[in-house]
């Protein structure tokens, strides 16, 4: 039966959520915005409280609830994915910076709870993971990247260079790409857990950006770093059929949560200008036609039919995941329309609320600004459209470059 | 008892007569239970009478019959129920088989066959929303099932599922917002065989109109109302014999009335528009149409006309997620069999990116639609996710119509083609007030 809004049973943890972004996330914003690199202190506590929440069996607001279950019954699911996914939604209207800096749930989490052995999962379940694909050479092209891991005993040695590892600095794992043959393509290219310390896994630098300045982003060097090989997650072995499956299962799984985290921060500026407006007296008028309404109302509205579609499509692809139906172009779908409609949205909301917007008094141009990355990490928009388009079109990367 | 089980019940009654009907192998629906809802109304020719029958209340009512509301399990759920993909599929059969080829003609001739409109009103649509007491097949809300199904009819054919779709909108109308007298007269003519035309009539030949700022007047008169003004975009008017038509009455608020065509002081004007053109829009002029006191509906119910305007405009949102799907389902295989440049224009990102935009749009159009409709029969509060569904449909189901065109190029611009259809029916999903009711 078609029952579109959030489960009943998930509003509890929903309403914990939005608790945890409106006492604790929201006050520390602009603080840590113009702190870069400071380490917010505050979210320490809250590690336990969503170790409590994933531990619950509903997954709670982090990346380790995309693990897919495999124990599930007949019928209709509401699992882990659309948990998370909602969860996620309140954390990010509180804000996106702090959320991609919650121990424990960093993508390389994701990665983890994605591909890991049941052994694997065990031994890093503790453990706060981030994800190292970019090179300074490739971003979208993931299949390009050089850093390499040679077998050398009980080893692989890896060798190469990292940039925009998400709250590398902060976390105790970083889960690392490298291809065990330059020559054999995607197929070559797996996952390797590396441990902070280890000999050979040195920090270079932590970028200053545009936004989401709450979350360190980190540049790695490896060199000769040597990694246990129990450390591989998923299948050693280069097989070319599967070619890229393995590594890319996990966007599937990740990509609707950034869409979730792009859906949070268009509610968040979505609310706040409808706020302002209603004190200079514009309210949106749900029954009468936009065009008899102000222009300030008929953008609110069309900014709100985005939201509404991007909110939509994001569930929809978290529950397919919950389901077990293959959602590789719905995930697509989510994060290309959550991506675009939260720029979209953002931008437009501090134009619509003018100084207001733009200054520092208020959040709306913080938003704005945190907004653009939720466009481009995990795929951006136009790799969501190669990838949407290749599917429905049934064209090869080769042919639909 | 299930709506399926109903229209079961209503086509055993039927099955003499429908046992020989070769449209029924035509559409494939010999399985029992498709057979049951294809015949779910009844077979029967009817003459094209303008003329209003005189409709006689058969039965008394002691309160109106209402559908009851959906409950949910409060899990988010997108697959249908078992049911709602039985009627979706019989409709999207109907239109691959029966509205998709006659679309072309019947866009030419600004005229849909009756044949054709017999056909579908065999399929049972109008029956499921029309609730048992009062013969029909219907017991609960079923908002969710009105959008499955004009999506598909749309599907096939915008203009011609509006021909098929708009008597529905009244009986839907009645059963939701009549009271037992009003619902006595007229509901049983509409599971009956030869079931009326009908039009909702809300839209008025004006810029920037407003359903809640009505040009059409209702004036108290000794035992009734008097109406006068002009309804627009009515589909089939010429045919209809009831209309349920909105006016603004003396104290400023939206009413709707029950008009038979015979009363006097009802004129059908012919009004041709960019799209549509198989559904006949006419205006209808009212001047001095005397009504009784109980042709007003929902005198009570200050909800019932912003419920009206609201499920009006997610039927049209579907209808939009319909042809918008129709034009997407004919762009995958136009861009990869046409060549330019020695490859198929698929294989260029400016033309397979605007195929993944059409998808994502559309996508979110139809979450949104189904949103809206899944809160309306829950009884839940749908004014909101109607007007964004609407809002989405307005202005990316117009681009969608675009971007169709615009991949085919020229070959989009002529009529050789479904496209240019598409783009001048589209653009109407967005505008049109009334004519249609989930």
């Amino acid at each position: 039966m078609i029952y579109l809004e959030t489960p009943k049973k998930f509003r509890g943890l929903v309403d914990q959520a939005r608790q945890v972004a409106q006492e604790i996330f929201r006050p520390n914003s602009r603080r840590y915005d113009l702190a870069e690199h400071e380490y917010p202190k505050e979210l320490d506590m809250l590690g336990a409280l969503l170790d409590g929440m994933n531990a619950s069996g509903v997954g709670g607001a982090g990346a380790a609830g995309v693990r897919r279950d495999r124990d599930q019954g007949d019928g209709n699911r509401n699992g882990g994915n659309l948990s998370t996914a909602l969860g996620t939604m309140e954390l990010c209207w509180g804000d996106v910076g702090f959320l991609l800096s919650m121990p424990r749930q960093g993508l390389g989490n994701a990665a983890i709870a994605s591909v890991a052995s049941e052994e694997q999962l065990a031994r890093f379940a503790d453990s706060w993971a981030a994800m190292a694909i970019t090179e300074p050479h490739c971003g979208s092209d993931s299949a390009a990247i050089r850093t390499t891991a040679r077998l050398d005993g009980d080893h692989y040695v890896l060798n190469g260079d990292k940039i925009f590892v998400t709250a590398g600095d902060r976390a105790e794992l970083v889960v690392v790409w490298a291809t065990l043959d330059r020559n054999a393509g995607r197929a070559a290219i797996k996952s390797f857990v590396v441990e902070k310390g280890t000999p050979g896994f040195d920090l270079v630098r932590l970028e200053h950006k545009l936004g989401i300045r709450a979350s360190d982003t980190a540049q790695f060097a490896l060199r000769d770093c040597r990694v246990p090989k129990e450390n591989l997650l998923g299948d050693p072995t280069v097989n070319v059929e599967k070619g890229f499956a393995g590594v890319m299962q996990t966007f599937d799984n990740t990509r609707p949560l950034v869409a979730a985290m792009a859906v949070g921060l268009a509610r968040a500026c979505l609310e706040e200008t409808q706020r302002l407006l209603k004190n200079a007296g514009v309210v949106v008028d749900y029954d009468r036609p936009a065009i008899v309404q102000s222009a300030a109302a008929a953008e609110l509205l069309k900014l709100e039919a985005d939201y509404e579609a991007a909110w939509l499509l994001t569930l929809q692809a978290a529950w397919m995941a919950d389901n077990r139906k293959p959602n590789s172009l719905q995930a697509s779908q989510a994060k290309a329309k959550a991506g675009r409609a939260c720029v979209d949205i953002a931008l437009k909301c501090v134009e619509l609320c003018g100084s207001l917007g733009y200054g520092e008094s208020e959040l709306l141009e913080k938003w704005a600004r945190d907004a653009k990355i939720l466009d481009i990490f995990e795929g951006t928009q136009q790799i969501q459209l190669l990838i949407i388009a290749r599917r429905l079109l049934g064209k090869s990367s080769a042919e639909l470059k | 008892m299930s709506v399926v089980n109903r229209v079961m019940g209503l086509g055993l009654r039927a099955i003499n007569r429908v046992a020989g009907s070769p449209l029924l192998d035509r559409l494939h629906l010999r399985k029992p239970a498709q057979q049951a809802l294809y015949q779910g109304a009844r077979i029967g020719f009817r003459s094209a009478a303008a003329a209003a029958r005189g409709f006689k209340a058969t039965q008394k009512l002691a309160q109106p019959a209402r559908p009851a509301r959906v409950a949910g399990d409060g899990l988010f759920d997108l697959s249908p129920s078992e049911e709602q993909q039985m009627l979706q599929d019989a409709a999207r059969r109907f239109a691959l088989d029966e509205l998709r080829p006659a679309a072309a003609a019947a866009d030419a001739a600004g005229a849909a066959d009756t044949g054709l409109l017999r056909g579908a009103a065999d399929l049972g649509l109008g029956v499921m929303n029309i609730p048992e007491a009062l013969g029909g097949a219907g017991s609960e809300r079923s908002a969710v099932t009105n959008v499955l199904v004009a999506e598909a009819l749309a599907h096939g054919d915008m203009g011609l599922a509006l021909a098929c779709l708009a008597p529905a909108a009244v009986s839907n109308a009645l059963v939701l917002w009549g009271d037992e007298a009003q619902q006595a007269l007229y509901l049983p003519a509409f599971v009956a065989e030869h079931a009326p035309q009908a039009a909702l009539a809300i839209h008025e030949p004006q810029v920037l109109f407003d359903p809640f700022a009505l040009q059409t007047t209702a004036r108290r008169v000794e035992g009734g109302y008097c109406l006068s003004g002009v309804k627009s975009l009515v589909p089939r008017a010429a045919a209809a014999e009831l209309f349920i038509v909105a006016a603004q009455v003396e104290s400023g608020e939206p009413a709707l009335f029950i008009v038979e065509s015979s009363s006097a002081g009802l004129g059908i004007e012919a009004e041709p528009a960019m799209g549509l053109r198989a559904a006949e829009t006419a205006r209808l002029h009212l001047k001095d149409v005397k009504l009784p006191a109980s042709a007003r509906l929902a005198v009570a119910d200050a909800s019932a006309y912003r419920d009206c305007i609201a499920l009006s405009r997610i039927a049209w949102s579907a209808l939009a997620v319909g042809t918008a799907q129709a034009a997407l389902d004919y762009l995958v295989p136009y861009v990869n069999e046409r060549i330019a440049f020695g490859e198929p224009i698929s294989h260029r990102q400016a033309v397979a990116f605007a195929v993944a935009d059409i998808s994502i749009e559309l996508e979110g159009m139809r979450l949104t639609t189904y949103r809206a409709a899944s809160r309306a029969e829950r009884g839940a509060s749908f004014a909101r996710e109607a007007a964004l569904a609407r809002r989405l449909v307005a202005d990316k189901g117009v681009r969608i119509g675009s971007e169709a065109v615009q991949l085919l190029g020229g070959h989009g611009f002529v009529k050789e083609h479904p496209v240019e259809r598409w783009y001048r029916d589209l653009r109407a999903a967005g505008i049109v007030e009334g004519v249609v009711l989930v």
